[in-house]
């Protein structure tokens, strides 16, 4: 409904503005203008309601988009066009056993998809132990992440000292591992080379050969250097005693081939599990995409509830417009009067004054763009927090600005126009 | 037999208040002619205010006609009406009605900006003359706070002046002013009157009336008597003879 009632006012607004041509705009405008610099104080103020408002719709969808978007980096950053499946919970006998318990993928299923889907490029079985790993005195709970060679490709993880295992150490089951920066510290300090020295795991010796890259906590405020990394064979086969894969992580060949290789896996793995049409999958595919969406939906929450808060102080700027507008039409009825008396039309007293409305909805509009530009990167740099300031919230801003100048403006613009000049010309 | 500019026939106006239907016409007949000045007449009610207003076309009447400048105004709507006054009229009233804040030569202009065929230099160049006409030459950038009384009405006048009307309307001019400055302003309406220029004025000050050539007296809505003034005061003459003591302009309001 609202809706409608803008695009008639708006309709209206613009047949009276081909009918006025006889007046040009431009003396409209000098009029306008002149009328706003008579009452300076007045006008800044007016204006102030909508600068905070514009502003605080600009900063707050800046901010709302900056944790989207740093939520799409952190996310993009685990993993090149990652596409994961992971088991999901089995029943045995009518008892649901939960997804942790979940045990389906084996190396087969790894064999099958490398057979079949052309659209994978790297692939690499995960295994996760945890327990606490040892050296000397020391000793820390962390996850022992067991993997093959493509794992650090597709996981975006760098070795910083050191180098990573090699094919002939997965064939072997070696002893070897990777150690994250966490890791490290806590149990030699930072800055130390741990190369060649050797730590337990569930009494496992492990011979460390590299140093991962810190990569810092993601999103949820995981500590992302907190793992040893170590060939899969040998956490199954040495640690857990298992052939099962917690998960199994892929990449696409490019980032636009997710949902083609996550079809194709879905396809290879059905057959590998021998699973009959119609039942349901055991297993869950989730490409970066699904995170992304996933994630997104919260901070996307977020964005609409911030803008529609500094959307309604933008309302209320609106109806100060709209105030302001009435008492200036009060304020100036003699002036009305004297205007319609000199030969100004009903219509030229509704333009000048709808102009007026328009003018500082739409100066207050540009300042309060500059100002929540201003005010985005300040936050951005105070609080430490990724701003993001979009060109469609300035544009749809200033859009909003100009229709709130003719919406607000326009019924204390019709009052201006229907006085009655001997009436108004005579006001007290 | 010099040009009729304003011919009235039966003409009758009525108000509603409330219930009471006020009579404020009840068929008047008048015509003007090019060159004269008339003062309008009247206690208050008598109807010279609602006469006034409708020959300035702010009104239409409920019956009659109202030809001016051979232009019948009961046939025109709202728009045409502010066209007319815009090009045939020129109002000066008794509290001026200046824009505050507004520099006396930009109120000069605020008829012209109504008048598509007048670009902004003509309409700054006419304002100037008309300022020069009521001899505000040094004071065209002066706001009206910065003005006196009788000066804040040479604007009006000058203003009333810019769009060259066919008559100017003026309603109680000098109410507001004292006796010198009246008559300053009355003898300005006099050269513009010797100079061609048709003035309505409305007053109910005997003795300003007789600044006219010709008087209208009102009373319950009709004209009471028209007569022409047979000792016609010369304000130039009344000024000289005034006072000195009043020839110091203290009137501000």
């Amino acid at each position: 409904m609202p809706l409608k009632c803008l695009k008639i006012c708006l309709w209206r607004m613009l047949l009276k503005l081909l009918k006025v041509k006889e007046m040009n705009i431009s003396n409209l405008l000098k009029l306008a203008i002149y009328a706003l610099k008579r009452n300076r104080m007045r006008a800044l103020l007016t204006m102030l309601g909508i600068i905070i408002g514009v502003a605080s719709v600009i900063a707050m969808l800046a901010i709302g988009e900056g944790s989207k978007k740093s939520i799409k980096d952190q996310i993009s950053s685990m993993g090149t066009n990652l596409v994961s499946v992971s088991p999901t919970s089995q029943h045995r006998g009518g008892v649901e056993l939960g997804n942790a318990a979940a045990v389906s993928l084996t190396i087969k299923d790894m064999d099958a998809i490398r057979a079949e889907c052309p659209s994978v490029s790297d692939l690499s079985p995960e295994v996760r132990a945890n327990g606490q790993a040892v050296f000397s005195n020391k000793n820390w709970p962390t996850s022992l992440f067991g993997s093959n060679t493509d794992y650090l490709r597709i996981k975006l993880i760098e070795v910083s000292e050191g180098r990573s295992f090699t094919e002939q150490e997965v064939k072997g089951a070696a002893k070897v591992c990777l150690i994250g920066e966490t890791v490290l510290e806590n149990l030699f300090g930072k800055g130390t080379n741990p190369i060649g020295l050797s730590i337990r795991y569930k009494k496992v010796p492990f011979t460390i050969i590299g140093l991962l890259k810190s990569k810092g906590t993601n999103t949820y405020g995981q500590d992302q250097d907190d793992l040893l990394l170590a060939p899969y064979t040998t956490v199954q086969k040495r640690v857990l005693a298992s052939t099962f894969f917690n998960s199994i992580q892929s990449s696409a060949i490019d980032e636009f081939s997710t949902k083609k290789a996550a079809a194709e896996m879905e396809q290879a793995l059905r057959k590998s599990h021998k699973l009959k049409e119609g039942s349901e999958n055991d297993f869950r595919i989730r490409t970066q995409e699904d995170l992304v969406t996933t994630s997104s939906s919260v901070s996307n929450v977020l964005t609409i509830l911030l803008g529609a808060i500094a959307g309604i102080s933008l309302l209320v700027g609106g109806i100060g417009i709209m105030n302001i507008m009435y008492v200036s039409v009060t304020e100036r009825t003699r002036e009305i009067g004297l205007r319609m008396a000199v030969g100004g039309r009903g219509k030229d007293i509704l333009m000048q004054f709808l102009i007026e409305s328009i003018l500082l909805s739409i100066i207050g509009g540009v300042i309060g763009i500059f100002v929540g530009i201003g005010a985005s990167q300040l936050i951005g740099l105070l609080m430490k927090w990724p701003v993001v300031v979009l060109p469609a919230s300035v544009i749809l801003s200033f859009l909003v600005c100009t229709v709130i100048g003719v919406f607000f403006g326009w019924y204390p613009a019709r009052k201006a126009a229907g006085l009655n000049p001997i009436d108004a010309l005579h006001y007290e | 037999m010099s040009k009729i500019i304003i011919e009235v026939k039966d003409l009758t106006k009525e108000f509603h208040v409330g219930d009471v239907t006020v009579r404020a016409l009840k068929g008047v007949n008048l015509s003007i002619t090019e060159g004269e000045f008339i003062a309008i007449m009247g206690a208050s009610g008598s109807g010279k205010s609602t006469m006034l207003n409708i020959l300035g076309c702010l009104e239409t009447p409920n019956s009659g006609s109202y030809i001016l400048d051979g232009v019948d105004m009961s046939e025109l709507n709202k728009d045409a009406l502010a066209a007319l006054r815009n090009q045939k009229l020129g109002f000066v009233f008794q509290s001026y009605n200046l824009l505050p804040r507004t520099s006396a030569i930009e109120n000069v202009e605020l008829p012209l900006f109504y008048n598509n065929k007048v670009d902004a230099k003509e309409r700054r160049e006419r304002a100037e003359k008309a300022l020069v006409r009521v001899g505000l030459k040094d004071r065209m950038g002066h706001m009206p706070n910065q003005l006196s009384g009788g000066q804040q009405q040479r604007v009006a006048i000058a203003r009333s002046l810019v769009n060259d009307p066919v008559v100017i309307l003026a309603d109680e001019a000098t109410g507001n002013l004292d006796t010198r400055t009246s008559y300053e302003i009355m003898a300005l309406f006099q050269e513009l009157n010797s100079n061609g220029k048709t003035i309505v004025f409305v007053t109910h000050e005997m003795d300003i009336a007789r600044f006219t050539s010709r008087n209208i007296v009102f009373r319950d809505g009709q004209i009471l008597r028209t007569e022409d003034v047979k000792e016609r005061f010369n304000a130039v003459e009344m000024l000289k003879n005034l006072p000195v003591a009043d020839a110091v302009e203290t009137s501000k309001s």
